[in-house]
């Protein structure tokens, strides 16, 4: 049964998936939808880790996604929280107007 | 015919779709409802591959919570400033173009120098992530991992309330340092 969709397909699409977030990184300036694209990458890596873990019969690859989707969880938290604060002093959410730290 | 098969390319395209509109959509909250079909059919894979916890939680915590907290940051800040691909110089698009085929043809090129070599043949029968097999994982040989993930949850707790109270216009100092 599983052998119709192979991992190579699954690898594909979460390849595609992390090309799209990088994609996302690079071309958008709000600081929200860049943080989503980070998420997206995330995900992406998840579903490598559980293709990989149905195809080498490890279960070690579901818990090490488990554990990608904790730290993420995490970051989200005090990356909106970070969001918010900048937002309140700057009333922008824009990254290219933020460049106090630079040199 | 092949149900798996139907599913699965129904699924991609679902993620894929939803990982384009929120790339391109002007409105924050049409990326937050883009990135959110993703996930959902992230979920539809990890069933397909036998993952039903990793399934569960990918709906419960990233489409239940993460998002969630997004909207609700959206929402907060504000959406009316259009920000968005369309208003990007043209050199930044292509670049942007080069760089993502380079991570994905990169990422394609690594996979395929450990296909030639041979792999197994795909799926084993009696793996099924159930929560006895992946709890039996997480808290017997993962525990000191599991515990620090617990010690990062309550950091990053106090660090976001941290954030909530000093992170006012008339804290700009404690924000700043």
């Amino acid at each position: 049964m599983s052998d119709i969709v192979s991992v190579e397909w699954y690898l594909i699409l979460a390849a595609a998936l992390f090309a799209l977030g990088v994609a996302g990184v690079m071309i958008r300036r709000n600081a929200l939808v860049m943080f989503m694209s980070v998420e997206l990458m995330l995900n992406s890596v998840n579903l490598t880790f559980v293709a990989l873990s149905k195809e080498l019969g490890l279960i070690e690859g579901q818990v090490a996604a488990l554990f990608v989707m904790v730290v993420a969880a995490a970051e989200v938290t005090v990356g909106l929280a970070i969001i918010v604060a900048i937002f309140r002093v700057r009333s922008s959410a824009n990254v290219d107007e933020l460049a106090e730290m630079k040199g | 015919m092949m149900p798996e098969a139907i599913t699965f390319a129904i699924f991609a395209f679902v993620a894929l779709a939803g990982a384009v509109v929120m790339l391109m959509a002007q409105n924050p909250v049409y990326s937050a409802v883009g990135l959110l079909s993703t996930m959902f059919a992230l979920a539809v894979m990890y069933i397909l591959l036998d993952a039903h916890l990793v399934a569960a939680v990918q709906v419960i915590i990233y489409a239940g919570a993460v998002m969630t907290l997004f909207l609700f940051v959206i929402m907060l800040i504000g959406v009316d400033r259009p920000n968005a691909y369309g208003a990007r110089p043209r050199v930044e698009k292509v670049m942007t173009a080069v760089v993502a085929s380079v991570f994905f043809l990169a990422i394609m090129l690594a996979g395929w120098g450990a296909w030639v070599t041979g792999s197994a043949a795909f799926g084993t029968p009696d793996l099924n992530g159930t929560i006895e097999k992946v709890a039996d994982e997480l808290f017997g040989t993962w525990t000191i991992v599991f515990l620090s993930t617990v010690m990062l949850l309550t950091i990053a707790a106090l660090g976001t309330i941290a954030l909530a109270y000093f992170g006012g216009p008339g804290d700009d100092e404690e924000v700043t340092q």
